[in-house]
């Protein structure tokens, strides 16, 4: 292990020096680009005939687009430091290890014809620029959002207070037991960001950036969180079981569940309730080695200005990082076809993008306080949330 | 050529070990190295340790990690947790599976032995997902158990059951009754399997001669048959105990999202990147089976298989 990482810094300092600069200019494509993807960020009409923005690219090019999907950022990670992958679509925890790694190139924006057609909020983002050195292409954002079953819920609930707290809801029946929360320790931060909201005296200024004292109490709002949730949930397509056939009514959930639940004609809406939300936001990097970087570029150009902006948002529901480019339907899982005439954009939140914490890996160095709680903590901590302790 | 060819073979046939070495060198190597060799690398992450500020492990031996395993309670509740359902099932696919392989082995004739071996590895047959995701909407609130009763109009009974403290919760599929009846069904063929075995080892004149003695049906059964059969239940829980102390997908899918040692070892090296600590977790299912196993051995568990 150890002499593995010294040759890896040995190799960094021989490699930096050789991509310090940015591609200047384009030549043409090597015929192939290796992908490291969200399992449903690169559709080729294979899942649905007409979800596909990879065919379009392999004619256009001639680069033959390899995927490979990983399920954490860690594993992605762990991925673009074996080698041997162009670009991955990295988020907001995984993208700032790549550049500190030296694992992912500097680009050069002016590469990428359409580039200025980014939504300019996310232009300079800091989970992809550093030092103003841009490290990636914005790929698509979206938010979580509290879902709700309008048989339980008749109006729209405008604080995470119903989540969090022992309520009686609208069917004159408690929420105890009827609640589900997310089951990965980054959800300690949408604790955090409610507390930020009802308990200024904490100090809160940044829901991934906790001293111990915020953090205890996050945990103590999470455990009282406990007694209500019936169960957690990790995987959408178990949610969407749980809300449909367990009676669950009440989670922070992502719009793409939302969507295939009205899409399965389940009494189900979201909101952001009034403390905002906690969200993603995904960037296309390259990696330091990539043999197919013409490919590479050509990507980032081809996910701005094709269909995949669009149709992306409309599967996933995501927001485009391009806002002209929003699609104008809500998926219909049944018939795998756009319902015309409603704005995807609207529905998965674009007004959103100030009410958005976007997540980020929490590390001991942090900005806003004077150190903070790590990651690993949040793990075991959570684990012991989960176990009633 | 040929002739150093012969003096080859003629060494080798001379001296036999040096040729069964050959033989069991590639074997015994995958063993030795990709087996055993990753097991003990994994093993001793536990004697390292998680710098608390970087978050990076520190490769020096130090206890710290076994002693933060053994005085968190929230790690102690887990490793409670797994042993006491790993207990609980092996209990439960012994009293289900008995009487099953019991029928099988004295009862049947060898064409419905036939269709019992079948029925019983049918399951197997299918993919170990798409059985839990089943029993998931098997026990679901809108699922068919809730219907049956609800037409028998036992829904209170199951109320009743569900409001028990610790086993009972929401719903069948979000409560440990419900953990313990999938995990019970999904192992139940790796217990009745052994213990028809030794029940087919018993020879019926042995049963003859207890009623020639004068013995009851009962008295032979707990004094003739039962014993016999020891070792192949504890061969039996040997399977469910250890498959239980290790599965970590059933408790995702079914239960109150309390961990398990599984999800805890997946969970620390796989999101957290606290290899030592997920390390520390595997060593005690290892040293739990360890201690299994010696009172199994005793109970004769390894004749039986």
């Amino acid at each position: 292990m150890k002499k593995v990482s010294i040759i890896a810094i040995l190799f960094s300092f021989v490699s930096l020096p050789l991509f310090a600069a940015p591609l200047q200019s384009l030549g043409s494509g090597e015929g192939e680009l290796n992908v490291v993807a969200w399992a449903g960020y690169l559709e080729r009409g294979e899942t649905v005939e007409a979800f596909d923005w990879v065919t379009g690219y392999e004619d256009n090019t001639g680069c033959k687009v390899n995927i490979k999907t990983a399920g954490t950022s860690d594993e992605m990670v762990a991925l673009m430091n074996e080698g041997g992958f162009d670009i991955v679509t990295a988020s907001g925890d995984a993208s700032l290890r790549l550049i500190a790694g030296g694992t992912v190139q500097e680009i050069n924006i002016d590469l990428i014809p359409s580039w200025d057609t980014i939504d300019p909020r996310l232009q300079n983002a800091e989970w992809h620029t550093v030092d103003g050195k841009h490290y990636g292409t914005p790929y698509m954002w979206g938010s979580n959002v509290l879902m709700y079953n309008t048989n339980a819920v008749s109006e729209a609930p405008t604080s995470w207070d119903v989540v969090f707290e022992e309520k009686t809801l609208s069917d004159g029946k408690s929420n105890k037991g009827r609640v589900q929360a997310f089951d990965g320790p980054i959800h300690i931060a949408d604790a955090a960001m409610y507390l930020m909201y009802h308990q200024p005296e904490l100090g809160i200024k940044d829901p991934y950036e906790l001293t111990n004292d915020q953090y205890q109490a996050s945990l103590d709002l999470l455990r009282q969180q406990r007694e209500l949730v019936g169960r957690y949930w990790h995987d959408a397509f178990m949610q969407i079981d749980d809300f449909t056939n367990e009676g669950f009514v009440l989670s922070a959930s992502w719009p793409f569940q939302v969507n295939l639940l009205v899409g399965a004609e389940q009494p189900i809406a979201s909101t952001i309730p009034q403390e905002g939300a906690t969200g993603w936001a995904d960037t296309t990097m390259v990696h330091s080695d990539s043999e197919n970087i013409n490919c590479a570029y050509m990507w980032m150009e081809h996910q701005l200005s094709s269909n995949l902006q669009s149709d992306l948002g409309v599967w996933f529901g995501a927001v485009p990082s391009v806002p002209s480019k929003c699609g104008t339907g809500l998926m219909d899982p049944a018939a795998g076809i756009y319902q015309e005439g409603q704005n995807a954009c609207q529905i998965n939140g674009i007004d959103n993008f100030d009410k958005i914490y976007f997540w980020k890996t929490p590390v001991s160095k942090c900005e806003t306080q004077e150190s903070c709680v790590p990651y690993y903590k949040w793990v075991t901590d959570y684990i012991a949330v989960l176990g009633g302790r | 050529m040929i002739s150093s060819l012969d003096n080859f073979s003629n060494y080798l046939y001379k001296n036999k070990h040096i040729l069964l070495l050959i033989f069991l060198l590639p074997p015994l190597l995958w063993l030795g190295i990709i087996y055993l060799g990753s097991l003990v690398v994994f093993l001793f992450h536990s004697l390292f340790y998680l710098d608390g500020f970087t978050g990076k492990v520190v490769y020096q031996i130090s206890f710290s990690t076994i002693a933060e395993l053994f005085s968190s309670p929230a790690n102690i509740d887990i490793l409670i947790r797994t042993v006491v359902l790993a207990l609980a099932v092996s209990i439960g696919a012994a009293v289900i599976g008995f009487p099953i392989a019991f029928y099988m082995a004295k009862f049947t004739s060898p064409k419905i032995k036939i269709f019992f071996y079948l029925a019983i590895m049918l399951p197997l047959w299918s993919s170990y997902l798409v059985r839990v995701y089943s029993w998931k909407l098997i026990l679901a609130k809108e699922g068919i158990i809730n219907w049956v009763l609800a037409k028998l109009h036992l829904t209170w009974l199951l109320d009743a059951i569900l409001s028990l403290p610790v086993v009972g919760g929401p719903s069948l599929s979000i409560s440990y009754l419900g953990m313990f009846l999938v995990f019970t069904y999904i192992w139940l063929p790796f217990m009745i399997l052994p213990i028809q075995a030794s029940l087919e080892r018993v020879p019926n004149s042995l049963l003859n001669a207890s009623y020639d003695l004068g013995a009851t049906r009962r008295q032979t059964f707990y004094k003739v048959v039962l014993p016999l059969a020891l070792p192949g239940i504890a061969a039996g829980s040997i399977f469910t105990f250890s498959l239980t102390l290790g599965d970590y997908i059933i408790p995702y899918i079914i239960g109150t999202s309390k961990f398990f040692i599984g999800q805890a070892v997946y969970t620390h090296q796989g999101t957290a990147g606290n290899i030592p600590l997920a390390a520390a977790f595997s060593l005690v299912p290892i040293g739990v089976m360890a201690i299994y196993i010696y009172f199994a051995k005793k109970l004769g568990a390894f004749n039986a298989l």
